[in-house]
């Protein structure tokens, strides 16, 4: 019987001539990541352990960035822990305020995660690197300490979901309105436990920062992971960013997938998914007349330069509406800088936004964004659950940079085109 | 091993952000976070939850961000056992690896009302609702999550082994 991408690289790292949905496997990991929210857990889990310290300092990112530059007194003890950890195990890529950025921007440009790795990371967005045609998930904090210590994960293989992209999106449509169109068809638990397959002539069509966006939020649709075949786009972004060698799995022609969609990327339209779940799908023509207080444009899902490119194309000239706050966070220090010399900080800073250092902060409502009482935000985010940028009364409209900074200048929700 | 107690009844997705909001993820203190458990979504949790308690929710239960402090919030709340349609698979993973039990059993939770007394047998999968007198047959758990679970964890269980 024939594998599926994920199968393949499952199976390879686990030291199987085949693996099958449903089989429980030990795996080698080639990476294993943790954050200032997750790593303090592992790290007090690890220390119970009966281990002699990390299983390959080389192998391990640490990443500050939810809660830094530090937020509160807790947080800062939080950061400590993990800064400590990373000194007393002399970690390779732990990432200090100032190098740092949004850990799933942050790993790929720094050349850390290439195809055919199994990575995981004590972060639900850990699934990002399938756009480079990696096998990663998501895990806890138990499942890193036990992955720092042996290098080793159990996993249930996976069945699958194949998605056919085809054509080629109109101007203002990117990898966010594919997800979100997706995550609208199948449903937050549309891809339970299962891999959600990319496949097609339209990934062409798409740059690798869409990609990212698309692997990004293959969690939101309940998957265990995304995953595209890796083409000369994705080669040529591995060239530039890391020396790693890397391995090409492509899925057997018969492969098992448990589903199978076709989309034409040409008939989709800007999305915008509705409070409180990212299911709730509307498409840009459709939304009405919804005013809102806040824009957020950053984090792991659309924080890159090229998001940042759109929306300072929309805002290029124009102003956002009077009493709007447009937060814009560079998801890396890279990023940042790059955003700086090719003008798009002065584009967001004349058009009355604010330009903030990498930070987790405003998408689940840690700091640098939360919401009122009865609040509304468009944000490029990835989550917009009851509650998770402030106020339990307060909403959240996911969206594509473009939408968010077309709504920054409208004060209400609105697509480029209709400025 | 078996769990006894009042059930709180949910519905779909009931994700992580409500279960243990961000604001709180300033701290790992299990105690700290009990005391913020559910409050999103139900403010008066913390104040009537018992020890040996159950929770019991439709599909997706745990979806979203991989907080291990969602389960760990639950289980210091005192809550026994969590019975779901269907959980997200980060929260089915946490729950195991910090020793909370959960179980899939789509007629109990469709079936169980709030405020019933439930029992469940984890050897077995056999879920009572002493309250209705019916019961279900829910996935039993295989003997090595078993074993995590009677080691507090995973951790644990690896350190016995």
């Amino acid at each position: 019987m024939g594998m599926t991408m994920t199968q393949k690289i499952l199976a390879a790292h686990a030291h199987l001539a085949s693996v099958e949905a449903g089989q429980l496997i030990e795996a080698d990991l080639d990476l294993v990541l943790g954050n200032d929210i997750t790593s303090p857990v592992a790290i007090k889990e690890m220390e119970k352990m009966k281990t002699n310290g990390v299983f390959d300092r080389d192998k391990i990112a640490l990443v500050p960035d939810h809660f830094v530059p530090n937020k509160d007194i807790k947080s800062a003890e939080h950061c400590k822990c993990v800064r400590e950890f990373a000194r007393k195990h002399d970690i390779t890529n732990y990432f200090e305020v100032g190098e740092m950025g949004i850990e799933h921007a942050l790993l790929p440009e720094k050349g850390l995660t290439v195809a055919g790795d199994v990575i995981i990371g004590a972060d639900s967005h850990t699934c990002t690197y399938g756009a480079l045609g990696a096998f990663s998930t998501g895990v806890g904090s138990t499942d890193m300490a036990a992955g720092m210590a042996t290098g080793k994960a159990w996993f249930k293989v996976p069945g699958a979901i194949q998605i056919t992209l085809t054509g080629k999106p109109s101007e203002w449509v990117s990898g966010k309105d594919v997800i979100l169109h997706i995550i609208g068809m199948i449903g937050v638990d549309g891809a339970l436990y299962k891999s959600l397959e990319f496949t097609g002539d339209g990934i062409a069509n798409l740059s690798m920062d869409d990609r990212f966006t698309i692997a990004n939020m293959a969690i939101e649709a309940g998957a265990k992971n995304g995953i595209f075949p890796v083409d000369e786009a994705a080669k040529a972004y591995m060239a530039e960013h890391s020396s790693r060698s890397y391995t090409v799995y492509e899925a057997d022609a018969d492969a098992v997938y448990d589903e199978k969609y076709t989309i034409d990327l040409s008939t989709l339209k800007p999305t915008v998914a509705f409070p409180h779940l990212p299911e709730n799908t509307h498409t840009i023509d459709e939304v009405g007349d919804i005013a809102i207080d806040q824009v957020v444009i950053g984090s792991c899902t659309n924080g890159r330069l090229e998001d940042l490119k759109i929306a300072a194309k929309v805002l290029k000239g124009r102003h956002v509406a009077k009493g709007m706050r447009c937060i814009v966070i560079p998801a890396t220090q890279k990023i940042y800088m790059d955003a700086m010399e090719e003008g798009l900080l002065k584009t967001f800073i004349e058009a009355g936004a604010v330009v903030s250092t990498p930070t987790c902060g405003p998408c689940l409502g840690g700091y640098m964004g939360i919401l009122a009482e009865g609040e509304r935000c468009v944000s490029t985010t990835n989550r917009n659950f009851v509650g998770r940028m402030g106020h339990v009364s307060s909403e959240i409209y996911l969206a594509s940079p473009a939408v968010a900074a077309a709504s920054a200048v409208a004060g209400k929700i609105t697509g480029p085109e209709a400025l | 091993m078996n769990a006894k107690g009042t059930v709180f009844k949910y519905g779909d997705n009931v994700d992580t952000d409500v279960i243990i909001p961000a604001r709180y993820l300033n701290t790992s203190v299990p105690a700290e976070l009990a005391a913020h458990c559910m409050e999103d979504i139900d403010k008066d949790f913390v104040k009537k939850v018992k020890k040996g308690d159950i929770i019991v929710a439709n599909k997706n239960f745990g979806c979203g961000s991989s907080r291990e402090h969602a389960p760990i919030a639950i289980k210091a709340a005192g809550v026994s056992c969590v019975i779901a349609e269907t959980f997200a698979r980060i929260f089915y993973r946490n729950a195991i690896n910090i020793g909370l039990p959960i179980i899939e059993c789509p007629e109990a939770a469709e079936s169980i009302q709030a405020g019933d007394e439930v029992e469940v047998d984890f050897d077995s999968g056999i879920i009572t609702d002493i309250t209705r007198g019916t019961t279900f047959k829910g996935q039993a758990f295989p003997p090595f999550m078993q074993k995590i679970i009677a080691a507090e964890g995973l951790i644990n269980y690896i350190n016995n082994k």
